[in-house]
């Protein structure tokens, strides 16, 4: 447990310098919520609500990674989650909520089984993960889009259905209750039961475990059937928010946020050991990044390069042979010898 | 000598050394069922310049995936290529339009430029330790926000001349007309690359290293390999290689789109997996990504072809015929690698 | 042989998070000797070696070579160096041809172009000159561990090295080729090359070296001429305790009494181009040993039984019941547990800790919904690490960052843990010290005591003879006999055995 807060320090450091600064632009107000209409707000919550659909994915995304994967078709689930949820109401009554309800479990049934189908190609038909999802990656979107019949869905704004991205249960919204029971479910599903470590193993060494008597087939479909769970519920929430499915556009580029909040989090993309906690500070990171670039008034064409300064700059303070490196010249030199060079080779030894 | 040891293979030694060739022969095979197939439905598919357009069309495409490859064979992966090409092309605009620099002058900074960040992002993979996914994420964000900063529109060639050479022509059996084909310079640079790549990679210390790092780094460190000067190389090479398909791309369009090659990296990566390289590092070919590009070109020629397919009709396509080629080469390699044992 | 040292080192110290490796360990070695360094398992003996080579930095201490001081920050700058390694483990690259794996980094060359043909020539004499002949083109991945080994050693004598440094290097070799090594250590030690030998087989200590230092936890407990100090003595100081114990096995065990109903049994079991066809029965509560040399088969007969590799002839019957489908997890199920030989790569998850690769089958074998609750397998992790001694004894540590000996308990006890029917043990003892290795023999004869039958392999035929109730004998992936008779439970019979049949044909 040591250990793993030690690795989530930097993560950590870095987010409440993002924080800091945002406090010294725009005062307190950024980080102290406010109630409006009965409802959370103020600009840490709305941060918080709308990284929801990326902290999901990521979450999926986490497990994933942890059996050495990767999944690149979690945005055209997401656009396919959201496609089928908006056609499905709008051709309905949309005030009923038994509507709203086969719709999101249609969605969710539909993403959950695209996960799987990648699980599947990855488990048992030996493709590797990239190349697996990437299939979907790029034929999904084609998916949506023939859902919606090449039109941009729009639900009323009096559907229930909306609720799911704008509402709000005892004043706190609807998505941040959502990314926080998937959290515990996935945290408890993990670290309660043996899954966590079954999947570190499979992820670690995937001929050990299979010696081992793992179901390792197994582990590796449920895992990226999270995945694409979680993706679908993403795709309705973003939907939920906007009121509208845009099958071209929905998530776009939102596998490698993902994939970066994981990694920012302390989870290698080599498999093995994985941080659900770490893989949400990264989202926060992500997101307070996007709105900090804004607060600041930085250029829009700012964005790319602020966001590819901070990602070098969490990247470097996580590697414990740049921090030794920076503090090299306040160390004593040893006996006269040369002093030890602080990054060489004996750290990929030590992997 | 007292004894002689002696082991056979696991393996029988029939396939030894023909064993590692059969996703590649797999590859190829299917890429001329594809070939077959497209002439099949369309007559004019059958015209040689459909293949030289592949050479053409993905000549940028096809140098950035040679680049990938010595990353990936290495064990590692390089995010920024779509970007540093992006930017590799701004910046000769940039350089050549707005500042008049010679033409010569701004491709040789540029490629200089990218070989020299290919180091750095390189020396902090290996030196600090940063994972090669994140490090080079990071480049991506960062030439693509460069690019924007340097014109968030496009910006046109069109008027200095060095750029025309890299769409001259050359014909072949005729050139088109007669029913041959006919391949610009640009397509010359990439099979070149392609060339020094393979030679490089088969047949000189640092490409073997670049397997061994990739085989097992540890190993190759106890082995007394150079490692540090490997892993960095790998990036510089995929630097140079993402500059120069800026330069091809300046050559291609003969203008600076400031969202060129968004996703290109992902293009590049499957074209070297598709291509048969294990994207844990250690094992593959050059020649399979040159397939990798061919197939990924062909399904894109392919779908043109067809040319009523709304948009979406066609990505869908294009996953299919790409699940079908995946699913098809897995067979076959792995029913090829069963007979072996 | 001059008794000028030409490496020295003083006062090494190493620390790693929460162990300290080596502790003020004074080394010197001299010119033309073959130095013998000696220790339990985690006794530091590698990372002593690890630091005069530069894989890791020291915490204090001078290195001298040649009297110069010297800190290598790599395994090519000791190379340069003139300090040649074969660590611990084998360390090539197996996607790549034996010919590259010997000469990588040193290939010769037209120009700037690698000569492929000069270098499978250059290859091949290498192998030659230790006496093993193989495809040099193969890729090593399709050769046995053994092999494997022997490559990493010719590769290692091929860097002409004042300093030659050997890690366990004789941990899977056969009789014979750990022979040709010896005979290639004493031609290299008359050329004048000081070598530093690491092996936990006192006996090739005592026929080779010519000094030892004895490390004890890290600590340096003395530096002797081997011929000034006997066996026992050398055991008293590595295991720092009197030795009472380790003779108890030198005869066998009285043998056991299994049941006359079979547990598992094998009729014309195989796998084209890894083993022939054959029949092996295994009753509860008897010993049954694979010999055969190097290459033999012995390792894919155990695959088979274990369910490991898919067999494509004959029948696996378990307990009366034939098996369809036999694969690493239904063997668990039915209690065949199985400790394959490469621990690095196909037993142990390294990035795991120690308590969870000890319960990984156990876990495995309930599904990952029912959990092992943390109080019983906290008191199962604690009892197995104090039965095998497994140390350090802290079962939170990865078990990557465990001394080779210890990982390999740690593996024994995945499988203890869940009381197996059948326990199939590939090199079990490979790399083990002499006190782990006479408990892990005695573990073996214990559980065959309470019932457990148990197929053990290993190179070392002295050990064999010794655990087996019944020895199948193995020779070019044919089981060519099954000794069964109590006078014939001995390594020259086994040989023997060999090499008749072998006439046979
Ligand atoms: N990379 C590492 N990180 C942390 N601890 C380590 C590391 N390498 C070794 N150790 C620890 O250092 C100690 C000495 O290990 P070492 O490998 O030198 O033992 P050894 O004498 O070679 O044993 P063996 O006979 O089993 O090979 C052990 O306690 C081991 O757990
Ligand atoms: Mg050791």
């Amino acid at each position: 447990m040591n250990a793993y807060l030690k690795r989530l320090i930097w993560p950590l450091a870095v987010l409440v310098t993002l924080i800091v600064v945002n406090i010294a632009q725009t005062g307190f107000d950024f980080i102290v919520p406010s109630v409006h209409d009965g409802r959370l707000g103020g600009a840490f919550v709305n941060i918080l609500r709308n990284s929801v659909p990326l902290l999901l994915i990521a979450l999926g995304m986490t497990l994933v990674i942890a059996t050495k994967g990767i999944d690149l078709s979690v945005g055209a689930v997401y656009a396919i989650g959201a496609a089928i949820a908006c056609q499905w109401i709008i051709d309905r009554d949309q005030s009923a909520f038994g509507t709203i309800l086969t719709a999101v479990i249609l969605a969710l049934l539909v993403a959950a089984v695209i996960g799987a189908w990648n699980g599947a190609m990855v488990a048992y038909f030996g493709v590797q993960p990239i190349v697996a999802t990437l299939i979907l990656m790029i034929a999904g979107r084609g998916i949506a889009q023939l859902i919606t019949g090449g039109q941009i869905p729009s639900v009323s704004d009096s559907t229930p259905f909306v609720e799911l991205g704008r509402g709000a249960i005892a004043t706190i919204p609807v998505p941040i209750v959502i990314g926080v029971l998937v959290f515990a479910v996935l945290a408890l599903l993990t670290r309660t039961t043996a899954l966590g470590m079954l999947l570190e193993a499979v992820g670690g060494n995937p001929a050990a475990s299979r010696l081992a008597g793992i179901r390792s087939k197994g582990i590796t479909i449920l895992a990226y059937l999270v995945c694409g769970f979680c993706a679908g519920l993403a795709g309705l929430i973003g939907a939920a928010n906007l009121g509208s499915a845009d099958a071209n556009n929905g998530g776009l580029w939102i596998e490698l946020d993902a994939i970066l909040a994981v990694v920012i989090g302390g989870t290698a993309l080599i498999g093995g050991r994985f941080f659900l906690l770490g893989t949400v500070i990264g989202v926060a990171i992500i997101e307070t990044l996007n709105v900090t670039i804004i607060n600041v008034g930085l250029s829009s064409q700012w964005q790319f390069t602020a966001k590819a300064i901070v990602v070098f700059v969490v990247a470097v303070l996580q590697s414990p042979e740049f921090r030794a490196w920076l503090l090299k010249p306040f160390r004593r030199p040893d006996g006269g010898e040369p002093a030890p060079e602080p990054a060489d080779d004996k750290e990929a030894l030590a992997k | 000598m007292s004894t002689t040891v002696t082991e056979r293979p696991s393996r029988t030694t029939l396939f030894d050394g023909l064993g590692r060739y059969i996703p590649i022969g797999v590859t190829v095979a299917l890429l001329i069922v594809m070939y077959l197939g497209g002439i099949a439905a369309f007559p004019r598919f059958s015209s040689p310049q459909v293949i030289a357009s592949l050479f053409i069309d993905n000549a940028a495409l096809l140098i950035i995936a040679v680049g990938m490859t010595f990353v990936i064979l290495s064990g590692g992966i390089d995010l920024s290529v779509g970007s540093m090409m992006a930017f590799s092309t701004m910046s000769i605009a940039a350089l050549t339009v707005d500042l008049g620099v010679p033409a010569e002058v701004a491709v040789a900074a540029v490629l200089a430029f990218g070989t020299l960040s290919g180091l750095f992002t390189g020396a902090v993979i290996h030196y600090f330790n940063v994972q090669p996914f994140i490090a080079t994420l990071a480049g991506l964000f960062l030439y693509r926000g460069l690019t924007l900063q340097l014109s968030d529109h496009d910006v046109s060639m069109r008027d200095i001349a060095f750029f025309d050479w890299g769409m001259l022509r050359m014909d072949f059996a005729g050139g088109q007309r007669d029913g041959g084909f006919s391949l610009p310079n640009i397509s010359f640079i990439a099979l070149a690359v392609v060339i020094v790549a393979f030679i490089v990679l088969h047949y000189t210390r640092f490409g073997r290293g670049v397997y061994a790092v990739g085989g097992s780094e540890s190993s190759a460190l106890l082995m007394g390999l150079p490692v540090a000067r490997t892993k960095v190389g790998v990036y510089a090479v995929s630097g140079f290689c993402a500059a120069l398909g800026g330069v091809v791309a300046a050559y291609y369009t003969k203008s600076a789109n400031p969202l060129a090659g968004v996703g290109l990296e992902l293009d590049a990566i499957a074209a070297v997996v598709i291509g048969g390289t294990i994207l844990t590092g250690g094992t593959g070919f050059v020649l399979g990504t040159v397939a990798g590009v061919m197939v990924m070109g062909l399904l894109t020629t392919l779908i043109a072809f067809q040319g009523d397919l709304s948009s979406w009709w066609a990505r869908i396509v294009v996953g299919v015929l790409l699940l079908a080629f995946i699913l098809l080469q897995r067979f076959l390699s792995r029913s090829g690698e069963k007979r072996r044992t | 042989m001059s008794d000028a040292p030409i490496v020295q080192m003083t006062g090494i110290t190493k620390d790693f998070t929460g162990v300290r490796a080596l502790d003020g360990v004074d080394f010197t070695l001299r010119r033309g000797e073959i130095h013998a360094v000696m220790g339990e398992n985690g006794a530091g003996k590698s990372t002593l070696i690890k630091v005069l080579t530069g894989v890791h930095d020291p915490d204090a201490g001078r290195i001298l070579l040649d009297g110069e001081p010297v800190r290598f920050h790599s395994p090519g700058q000791a190379q340069a160096g003139g300090i040649s390694t074969v660590y611990q483990e084998v360390n090539l690259t197996d996607n790549l041809s034996v010919a590259e794996n010997l000469l990588a980094g040193r290939e010769p060359r037209l120009g700037p172009f690698i000569n492929f043909r000069a270098m499978r020539r250059k290859a091949k004499a290498l192998l030659d000159e230790i006496g093993i002949d193989l495809n040099v083109a193969a890729p090593l991945s399709s050769y046995s561990i053994a092999m494997q080994q022997l490559v990493a050693i010719a590769r290692a004598i091929d860097i002409d090295a004042k300093v030659l440094i050997l890690d366990e290097p004789t941990s899977s070799l056969d009789r014979d080729e750990v022979a040709v090594l010896m005979r290639v250590m004493r031609s290299l030690a008359e050329r004048g090359t000081a070598m530093v030998f690491i092996s936990h087989f006192l006996d090739q200590v005592y026929e080779i070296c010519d000094r030892m230092t004895v490390l004890r936890n890290g600590t340096l407990i003395g530096e002797w001429a081997v011929s000034e100090l006997p066996e026992s003595e050398l055991i008293g100081h590595m295991l720092g305790r009197e030795v009472q114990t380790l003779g108890a096995l030198e005869h066998r065990a009285a043998r056991h009494r299994p049941d006359d109903d079979v547990l598992v049994s094998a009729r014309g079991l195989g796998r084209k181009g890894s083993v022939s066809p054959f029949d092996l029965d295994i009753r509860p509560g008897e010993v049954v040993g694979l010999a055969g040399l190097l290459g033999s088969g012995r390792t894919e007969t155990a695959r088979l039984i274990a369910g490991a590799d898919r067999a494509d002839s004959g029948a696996l019957e378990f307990r009366g019941e034939r098996l369809r489908g036999h694969n690493p997890r239904t063997a668990s199920a039915r209690g065949i547990g199985f400790c394959p030989e490469n621990r690095k790569t196909e037993g142990l998850v390294g990035d795991l800790t120690v308590a969870e690769n000890m319960i990984l089958a156990m876990q495995a074998a309930r599904g990952w919904a029912r959990t092992v609750p943390p109080a019983r397998r906290d008191a199962l992790v604690a009892e197995f690490i104090e039965k095998l001694d497994i140390r350090p004894a802290d079962p939170d540590l990865p078990v990557k960052n465990l001394s080779g000996g210890n990982q390999q308990k740690v593996l024994l006890a995945r499988w203890m843990l869940i009381e197996p029917r059948l326990l199939i043990l590939d090199e079990p003892t490979r790399g083990i010290d002499v006190g782990a290795k006479a408990d892990i023999q005695r573990l073996v004869n214990e559980l065959s005591e309470d019932g457990m039958a148990v197929l053990f392999i290993s190179a070392e035929l002295e050990e064999v003879t010794r655990l087996s109730d019944r020895i199948a004998v193995l020779r070019d992936r044919e089981l060519i006999d099954i000794l069964h008779q109590e006078s014939d439970m001995t390594t020259d019979r086994i040989v023997e055995t060999i090499v008749e049949k072998g006439g046979d044909k």
